[in-house]
């Protein structure tokens, strides 16, 4: 289980975070949303241990966050820059195998098996450049569940793919969460897609960050992009969001 | 391209290349070969002349010892030999060196300074203190080279770890990798692209300073021994052969360390999308 308390961040004299406390259930799937300049990426950081908030804590599993916790994975929205261009796929979502001792047989096998498991089985011998953006994006999402965290945090990962691929990825992220039972944290700036993966959508306001509201999302688990968007609870619980994000991104302006 | 020319494309296309490439060097050596034949300067043997002499010099050898002479192995060899360890030494250092200081703030700001002196020093300059720290020969001859050639290892190197993604560093943290790890997975294949640049100024520099070395003191084969003693002897085609064959060398060996870097580093050009 995770637990942020009172986390408060700033870079010098600016605020990033504002006394922000959450928590999550164990194998809750829980969406960050907020307008640009809200501090998701600050308040991932955080709770993945890659910086220390100025002050409060984050505690994961009973334990205090000081560094990077085992059993944490990250996806970065930036797959091109995240998976290393020397290594082969295979390599690449082997990599975070080695700490923990494995053979070289067990970490292949290991890394096979994650990428087949995001549709990608024959894509281990490639280079992560030979591959097309939502493909390489699958591949950070294979890295991670490779690792097998209990907690996984994924830093708008969809961000910068196409549409088409984007639902895709979607319903990835789902099947991997119903299948894998792990908890993932997934920050977002599209209102449509934090309600549609998420169990809880958390709404971030910025100036600074701060959480504005929680809300949770009453549909049920088995999710259809089609059929689910077309729900009158998701037309529901997207206007809501949306006016919280909007009136978040339009609220006072600090100086 | 029309589809009547299109069997002959790939041949044609190749030569003219290859002329391409060759035709400037082929008509430059002509004319100074009709140039040198018109003077008749001593001084300035044509080019037949020169060849010539390499042949009979280093290349007449018996096929047992792949044609080359007594007079090729004895200072060609040595000379290469020298050489190769020189860089060795260098590559070896400089990458350890340049890692350290391109990770490390801390070093890089006490060290910086220092290696920014010490590479300015011209590496003649500081013949009388190796004559008495080394062993004259061989020994001394390695140590000049090595001044003069670790610096651009170094300083690429250290810029090169520098200046990795800082996403594929907090990616090495997540993951919590080694520092060990770290380091060989992430930071030194990040650096490489920037530790062949530095190899290449290296080379060309480990070759200068090959012949430079042979002109000190305590020297009795090697290439720069073989040009000193022609120059004492006058005997100019010899001078002539040897500044040939340097050229010659210089050109092989930096072909040989292009092909090695677009092998290691055939995912640099490919990911770039530069011509591999």
């Amino acid at each position: 289980m995770l637990r942020i308390d009172g986390l408060s961040h700033r870079y010098g004299e600016h605020a990033v975070l504002d006394d922000m406390t959450l928590e999550v259930a164990e194998g809750e799937l829980v969406s960050i949303v907020g307008p640009s300049g809200c501090g998701k990426s600050t308040l991932l950081r955080c709770i993945a241990g890659l910086i220390s908030p100025t002050s409060g804590r984050v505690t994961l599993d009973g334990t205090p966050v000081d560094g990077v916790p085992d059993g944490l994975a990250v996806v970065f929205q930036d797959y091109s820059r995240s998976l290393l261009p020397w290594l082969t796929v295979r390599d690449n979502v082997a990599l975070p195998l080695r700490r923990r001792g494995k053979s070289k047989a067990e970490r292949r096998a290991a890394a096979d098996e994650a990428l087949a498991s995001v549709g990608l089985p024959d894509a281990g011998r490639k280079y992560p450049w030979q591959l097309s953006g939502g493909m390489q994006q699958r591949v950070s999402i294979a890295r991670a569940l490779a690792y097998r965290p209990s907690l996984l945090l994924m830093d708008e990962p969809f961000g910068s793919v196409d549409a088409q691929t984007r639902e895709d990825l979607e319903d990835l992220v789902l099947r991997v969460h119903r299948t894998g039972g792990m908890t993932i944290l997934l920050v977002t700036h599209d209102i449509d897609e934090s309600v549609y993966v998420g169990d809880r959508v958390v709404v971030l306001g910025r100036n600074p960050g701060h959480i504005r509201a929680e809300i949770d999302v009453t549909l049920p688990p088995e999710r259809d992009q089609i059929a689910t968007r077309a729900d009158a609870e998701f037309v529901r619980l997207r206007a809501e969001v949306g006016r919280l994000v909007r009136g978040a991104a339009s609220g006072p302006v600090a100086a | 391209m029309t589809a009547l020319s299109a069997p002959r494309a790939m041949p044609s296309r190749l030569l003219r290349a290859l002329l391409d490439r060759w035709l400037v060097l082929v008509v430059l050596v002509a004319a100074w070969e009709a140039a040198a034949r018109s003077a008749g300067d001593v001084y300035f043997p044509p080019p037949s002349t020169i060849a010539e002499r390499m042949r009979r010099l280093w290349f007449s050898g018996p096929a047992s010892h792949l044609f080359l002479t007594g007079e090729a192995t004895g200072n060609i060899l040595p000379s290469l030999g020298r050489m190769a360890v020189a860089l060795a030494i260098s590559a070896a250092a400089g990458v350890a060196l340049g890692m350290a200081l391109g990770r490390s703030p801390r070093a890089h700001a006490y060290l910086n300074p220092v290696f920014e002196f010490a590479r300015s020093i011209p590496p003649p300059t500081l013949v009388p203190l190796l004559m008495a720290l080394f062993t004259l020969g061989t020994p001394m001859q390695i140590a000049s080279i090595v001044l003069s050639a670790l610096w651009p290892v170094l300083i690429n190197t250290a810029d090169g770890a520098r200046t990795v993604d800082e996403q594929q560093i907090q990616t090495a943290r997540v993951f919590r990798l080694t520092a060990a790890q770290r380091l060989r997975l992430v930071i030194f294949p990040a650096a490489l692209p920037k530790i062949f640049a530095g190899l290449r100024l290296s080379l060309s520099l480990s070759l200068i300073l090959m012949v430079f070395a042979e002109l000190l003191p305590g020297t009795d084969n090697g290439i720069g021994f073989e040009l000193t003693d022609a120059q004492s002897r006058s005997d100019l085609p010899t001078v002539w052969a040897v500044i040939v064959l340097l050229g010659i060398l210089g050109y092989l060996l930096n072909a040989a360390l292009t092909a090695l870097e677009r092998r290691v580093l055939a995912w640099h050009f490919a990911a770039r999308r530069l011509p591999g």
